[in-house]
C-alpha cells in the first residue's frame, strides 16, 4: 500500500491531488482478489499501468496549458506579439554576436592539435614597427638552434598572374615551405604536397591547388595533376589538390606554390618578409619556447649587433594571434548584444509583472474554483515556456539574418574556411536567460499574487504593492541605463567616423579610376620592355574623350600601406633602433597630377629622368618636415636605400597608412631609374586616369588598350580612387551600422518600457486620481504628478548609464580615432535622447491620467 | 472551463475506456470503484479499467462537459463519505448516442461487406 502510494508520485500533484485517495482505495480492493502468485503479476502490472497513465496524465496537463496558454495569449494579442518579439530581439542579438565570438576567438582550428601551432614574429623594441614578419638568415638561424619545436616552416603572399588555363587571371596564393602543409597535420585530397626537392632552386616549377580553384578552373577534373599552368610566365606542374574548405593562412589564399630561397636571400637581416608558423614538440609550453627564441636572438644580436641590436622573437599561440582591434570590435558588439539581451530581459520581466498584477483577480478565481497552487503554477511555467519558446524560434531567425551582417564586421578575422553558422548550443543560452526571466517575473509573482486569495479577490488590482513597484522601477532605470550606453557608444563612433571622414588623403579621389596590371618576372625584367609598355598604355589611355592625365605608380596608397625604404642623411648620426625610413614609390611623370597630389615645390618626376641621369626624388612635406625643418630642400642630397638621391621636388603629405594611422614620409622615384630586374617587386603597377567623364564607361576602352599593349596580360582590381577611400572607413561603417541597429533597438524598448511601466501606474492609481481631482487638483497638476514620476526614473537611469557609457568609452579607445570618451556633444545628445524619449513614453498615460473622471473612477 | 457546447460528432470516435464509462452511467450515478466493477460485469469481465485509465478518462470526460461531479448522495447506508460520484450529462448522452450510432453505421457497413455473420 505504502509503495503504491510512492508509485502515484509519478502523476501531476493536481491529479495525485483529486483523485489518490480514490485511487489508492480502488487499489485495496484489486489487490485483495489476488493471492499467491497471482501477487507478483499483479504488481508488475500495476507498476507498468501506473507508469505509462502517469505519462500519459502529464501529457494531458501539458495539452490543456498549451491551450489554456495560447487562448489566454491570443486574448491579450499586444502582450504576446510584444513579449515574443522583445525576446527574440534579445535572444536574436545575443546569439548572433556570441557565435561570430566563438567562430573567431574560441572554436578551435581545424587543425591537428591545433593548441600546440605557434606564430613566430621579430620584434624591434622601441620602433614604431611593432611585430615583424622574419628575414631569411634569422629564420635560417632562429630554427637551427631552437629545439623548441618540431616543425618550424615560413611562408610568403604571393598575387600571381595565372595563364594556362582559359582567360589569364590574377590569383592570391602563398610561397610555402616543405613544412607548413605537414605541420598543420592537413593532407592534400589529390595528389601530393610539397617535398624538401620541390624547393630547391633548380627544380622546376610545381603547384597545389586549393579545392575552390580547383573546381573553377578545372570543374573537378582528377585528371588535373600533372596539368601545367603559367605562373608569371612560368611553367608549374599541377601537384596537389587541397580538401575543400581548407584555406591558409586566411580565407583569400587559392593556391600554394614552394617558398625558394638563393643565396643572396641570406645577406639581409633586416629583409622581413617570411610569416613564421611551427609545431611545439609535445609538452613544450608556450613560455617554454618563448624563452628559448628570446635566448636565441640575444646571441643573434650579440653575433651581429649592427643589424640586430634590440632584435627579438614573439611566440605566440596561432589561435590567440588576433589583431587587438579585432578582439576589441568583437568585444563591443558583444557588450552592445549583452546590452540589449539586458533590456529585452528588463523589459519583458515588467511586462510580466505588470500581466501578473493584473491577472491576480483571474488567478485568485481559479484557486477558489479548487485549482491547487502546484497546478497554477504548472500552467504558469507552460505559458512562460511558450513565450520563450516563440521568442527563441525567432531569435534564431533574427541571428541567422545578422550573423552574416555581423561577419561583415572582421572580415579577415575569419580565416577557417566556410561562414560562420549558428549553433544550437550558443542558441541555448539566451533562451534560457529568457526562460528564466519569464519564470522570476511571469510565474512567480503570479503565484504570489494567487496566494492572497480572498484580499487579491477583494481588491483585485487596485494596489500595486511598494515592493513590486519599486522593482519595475529599478528595470525600467536599468533600460534606460543601458540605452544611454549603446546610445553614447554608437553616437561616439559617429563621431570617430566623420572625424575620419574629414581627414584629407592627401589626393583628390574624385573623377579617378585606378586598375592594376601587375608586370609578371621574368617576361619583363628589361627596364626598356616595361617603358614601352607603360608608355603604350599611358599615351592611348591618354586619348580617350574626357582623359585629362594617367599614370603608374608602384602602389595606390591605402591599397598597400608598407614599401618603406631605409633613409640616411648626410651627417645626421644613424641609430639602428630608431630606423629612419621613408615609403618609396616608382611613379611615372604625370602621377601627381593625375592623382591631384599638389606641387609645393620645385618640379615632378619628368620622362628625362632616365637611369643615366642623377637619381632623382621628389619628397613629401613630411619627408622635409623630418630632416629639414625650415631649410630649402631643393639639390638636397640623401641616402634611399643605400644609394643616393638628389631632392628635385617637394608635394603634398599622402596618407599612405590610411586615414587612421600616421604614414611614413613619402619619396616618389623615377620608373625609368630602375634598372634591369631591379626592385621587380616596386615595378610600377597601379594605372590611375583622370577624366571628367563617367569613370565607369572607361573601363572597356582601358582594358582594349591593356590587351593590345599584351595579351596575356590580366587585369585586376578595377575601382575609382573614391571606392578605395571609402573602403579606409567600410569596416567602420558596418559596425557603425550594427551599433545603430542595437541602439535603435534598445532606444525603442526603453520607450516601451517607460510607457509599459507608467501606463500600468497610471491605470492602478485611477482611483488615487479621481480623489485628487475630486478634491479639486487641476488637471496640470496630474499631468505634472506623472510627468515628474517620469522624469525621475529618467534621470536615476541617465545618471547610472553616464557613468557606465563612460567606462565604455575609454575601454574603446582604441576605436575612437582620437575623439575623447567624454565627448561633451555625444553625451549630451544622448542624455537628451532619453529623455526625449521618456517624455514620448509617458505622454500617453499621462494624457490618461488627466482625462480620469472622477465620478467614475470613486464607482 | 467546459468547451462550449460543441457538435457531439466533435468528439467522436470515442475512445473504448470513455464509451464504456458512459454507459457505466447511463442508469445511475455511480462512484469510480463502481463504475470499474459495472465494465466489468458488461463486458464478462473482458474490460478491467484501472484507475489510472479511469480516472484520466473521467478527468477528461469532466473537462468536455460529459460527466458531472454529483452533489446529490444516493440513500446514506450506500453512501460512502468519501467518495465522489459521477453523473452523465445531457451533452454527455448525446455523445454517447452519436458514438452508437457510429458504431451501428459501421457494424452495418461490415455486414454488406460479408464480414458479420447473421441477418441479410
Amino acid at each position: 500500500m505504502h509503495f503504491y502510494g510512492l508509485l502515484l508520485h509519478v502523476y501531476p500533484a493536481s491529479f495525485r491531488a483529486e483523485y489518490g485517495e480514490e485511487m489508492r482505495a480502488i487499489f485495496a480492493r484489486a489487490r485483495e482478489e489476488n493471492r499467491g502468485f497471482h501477487v507478483v503479476v499483479f504488481w508488475v502490472a500495476t507498476v507498468f499501468e501506473v507508469l505509462s497513465n502517469g505519462l500519459a496524465a502529464h501529457w494531458d496537463v501539458l495539452n490543456q496549458d498549451l491551450r489554456y496558454s495560447a487562448r489566454t495569449l491570443a486574448r491579450a494579442p499586444g502582450f504576446a506579439f510584444t513579449a515574443v518579439t522583445v525576446a527574440a530581439l534579445g535572444i536574436g542579438g545575443a546569439t548572433a554576436a556570441y557565435t561570430l565570438i566563438d567562430y573567431v576567438l574560441i572554436r578551435p582550428l581545424p587543425f591537428t592539435e591545433p593548441n600546440r601551432l605557434v606564430n613566430i614574429w621579430e620584434t624591434v623594441p622601441s620602433s614604431h614597427l611593432g611585430e615583424l614578419e622574419l628575414s631569411p638568415p634569422n629564420y635560417r638561424d632562429y630554427r637551427k638552434a631552437a629545439t623548441s619545436f618540431s616543425s618550424f616552416g615560413v611562408f610568403a603572399g604571393v598575387a600571381a598572374n595565372l595563364t594556362g588555363a582559359g582567360e589569364p587571371q590574377r590569383v592570391l596564393g602563398d610561397a610555402f615551405t616543405s613544412e607548413i602543409f605537414p605541420l598543420l597535420g592537413v593532407h592534400p585530397v589529390l595528389g601530393r604536397v610539397f617535398s624538401a626537392e620541390d624547393l630547391k632552386d633548380s627544380a622546376l616549377g610545381t603547384l597545389v591547388l586549393s579545392y575552390s580553384l580547383w573546381q573553377e578552373l578545372f570543374g573537378g577534373d582528377r585528371d588535373v595533376l600533372g596539368r601545367k599552368v603559367e605562373i608569371d610566365g612560368i611553367p608549374h606542374t599541377i601537384i596537389g589538390v587541397m580538401p575543400a574548405g581548407f584555406s591558409f593562412p586566411d580565407r583569400d589564399a587559392e593556391l600554394w606554390v614552394p617558398l625558394r630561397f638563393a643565396p643572396i636571400d641570406f645577406t639581409d637581416r633586416t629583409n622581413w618578409y617570411l610569416h613564421g608558423v611551427a609545431r611545439l614538440k609535445p609538452g613544450i609550453s608556450v613560455s617554454q619556447a618563448q624563452a628559448e627564441m628570446t635566448g636565441i636572438a640575444a646571441r643573434l644580436a650579440r653575433a651581429d649587433p649592427k643589424e640586430l641590436a634590440n632584435i627579438g622573437a614573439h611566440v605566440v599561440r596561432l589561435r590567440d594571434d588576433i589583431s587587438p582591434r579585432t578582439r576589441l570590435l568583437l568585444e563591443a558588439l558583444m557588450g552592445a548584444a549583452l546590452c540589449l539581451l539586458l533590456i529585452a530581459c528588463a523589459n519583458l520581466a515588467n511586462l510580466l509583472l505588470a500581466r501578473a498584477l493584473a491577472r491576480r483577480g483571474e488567478l485568485a478565481i481559479r484557486s477558489a474554483l479548487g485549482a491547487g497552487p502546484e497546478r497554477l503554477a504548472r500552467q504558469m511555467l507552460t505559458e512562460s515556456l511558450l513565450l520563450s519558446l516563440a521568442g527563441g524560434l525567432l531569435g534564431g531567425l533574427i541571428a541567422y539574418v545578422a550573423v552574416p551582417l555581423f561577419a561583415r564586421l572582421v572580415p579577415n578575422a575569419l580565416p577557417w574556411g566556410e561562414a560562420p553558422s549558428i549553433d544550437t548550443r550558443v542558441l541555448a543560452f539566451p533562451v534560457l536567460l529568457t526562460l528564466i526571466t519569464g519564470i522570476a517575473f511571469g510565474a512567480v509573482p503570479a503565484l504570489r499574487a494567487g496566494h492572497g486569495s480572498e484580499d487579491a479577490l477583494r481588491d483585485n488590482a487596485r494596489s500595486g504593492g511598494g515592493r513590486r513597484e519599486r522593482l519595475r522601477s529599478a528595470l525600467v532605470i536599468a533600460e534606460i541605463a543601458a540605452c544611454v550606453v549603446l546610445l553614447v557608444s554608437s553616437g561616439l563612433l559617429i563621431r570617430a567616423l566623420s572625424r575620419i571622414r574629414g581627414r584629407d588623403p592627401g589626393f583628390r579621389p574624385d573623377h579617378a579610376l585606378t586598375l592594376r596590371t601587375m608586370l609578371p618576372f621574368p617576361k619583363y625584367d628589361k627596364a626598356e620592355t616595361r617603358r614601352t609598355f607603360y608608355n603604350r598604355v599611358l599615351s592611348s589611355a591618354r586619348q580617350l574623350p574626357g582623359v585629362t592625365s594617367a599614370a603608374y605608380t608602384s602602389f595606390l596608397p591605402m591599397v598597400m600601406r608598407g614599401g618603406v625604404w631605409h633613409v640616411e642623411i648626410p651627417g645626421r648620426p644613424q641609430d639602428v633602433a630608431h630606423q629612419e625610413s621613408a615609403s618609396a614609390r616608382f611613379v611615372t611623370p604625370d602621377y601627381f597630377v593625375a592623382m591631384g597630389i599638389p606641387f609645393l615645390m620645385g618640379r615632378g618626376i619628368q620622362e628625362s629622368d632616365t637611369r643615366e641621369k642623377p637619381w632623382v626624388a621628389v619628397v613629401s612635406q613630411s619627408f622635409v618636415d623630418h630632416y629639414w625643418p625650415g631649410e630649402n630642400p631643393l639639390g638636397r642630397r640623401f641616402k634611399f636605400n643605400f644609394l643616393d638621391h638628389v631632392v628635385v621636388g617637394v608635394v603634398g603629405n599622402v596618407r599612405v597608412r590610411g586615414l587612421e594611422r600616421a604614414s611614413e614620409p613619402q619619396v616618389y622615384l623615377s620608373y625609368q631609374q630602375a634598372g634591369d630586374a631591379e626592385w621587380s617587386w616596386y615595378a610600377p603597377k597601379d594605372l590611375v586616369v583622370r577624366s571628367s567623364g563617367n569613370l565607369l564607361a572607361l573601363v572597356p576602352a582601358l582594358r582594349r588598350i591593356i590587351h593590345d599593349a599584351d595579351p596575356e596580360q590580366p587585369i585586376a582590381d578595377v575601382q575609382t580612387l573614391n571606392d578605395i577611400l571609402e573602403d579606409e572607413t567600410g569596416a567602420r561603417t558596418v559596425q557603425l551600422r550594427i551599433l545603430g541597429i542595437f541602439a535603435s533597438a534598445a532606444f525603442f524598448l526603453a520607450a516601451f518600457g517607460i510607457h509599459g511601466l507608467l501606463a500600468f501606474a497610471v491605470s492602478q492609481r485611477t482611483q488615487e486620481i479621481g480623489v485628487r481631482m475630486a478634491l479639486g487638483a487641476r488637471s496640470s497638476a496630474i499631468l505634472g504628478m506623472i510627468l515628474k514620476r517620469a522624469l525621475i526614473l529618467a534621470a536615476a537611469g541617465v545618471v547610472i548609464g553616464t557613468a557606465l557609457a563612460f567606462a565604455a568609452g575609454q575601454s574603446m579607445r582604441a576605436l575612437l580615432a582620437g575623439v575623447s570618451p567624454a565627448d561633451a556633444l555625444t553625451f549630451a545628445a544622448a542624455v537628451g535622447l532619453c529623455f526625449a524619449m521618456t517624455l514620448a513614453g509617458s505622454l500617453l498615460p499621462a494624457r490618461r491620467a488627466t482625462r480620469v473622471d472622477p465620478v467614475i473612477a470613486l464607482r | 472551463m467546459a468547451a462550449q457546447t460543441p457538435s457531439p460528432d466533435s468528439l467522436l470516435p470515442l475512445p473504448p475506456a470513455t464509451f464504456h464509462i458512459l454507459m457505466a452511467l447511463a442508469s445511475e450515478d455511480r462512484h469510480g470503484y463502481a463504475i470499474i466493477q459495472d465494465v466489468a460485469a458488461r463486458t464478462d469481465g473482458a474490460l478491467k479499467l484501472s484507475a489510472g485509465t479511469l480516472y484520466r478518462s473521467i478527468q477528461r470526460m469532466l473537462e468536455q462537459g460529459l460527466l458531472v461531479e454529483t452533489r446529490d448522495r444516493p440513500a446514506p447506508e450506500e453512501d460512502d463519505e468519501r467518495r465522489r460520484y459521477y453523473r452523465i450529462t445531457p451533452f454527455g448522452s448525446s455523445v454517447a448516442r452519436a458514438e452508437a450510432r457510429r458504431l451501428t453505421q459501421l457494424v452495418r457497413l461490415a455486414r454488406a461487406s460479408g464480414f458479420v455473420p447473421g441477418r441479410a
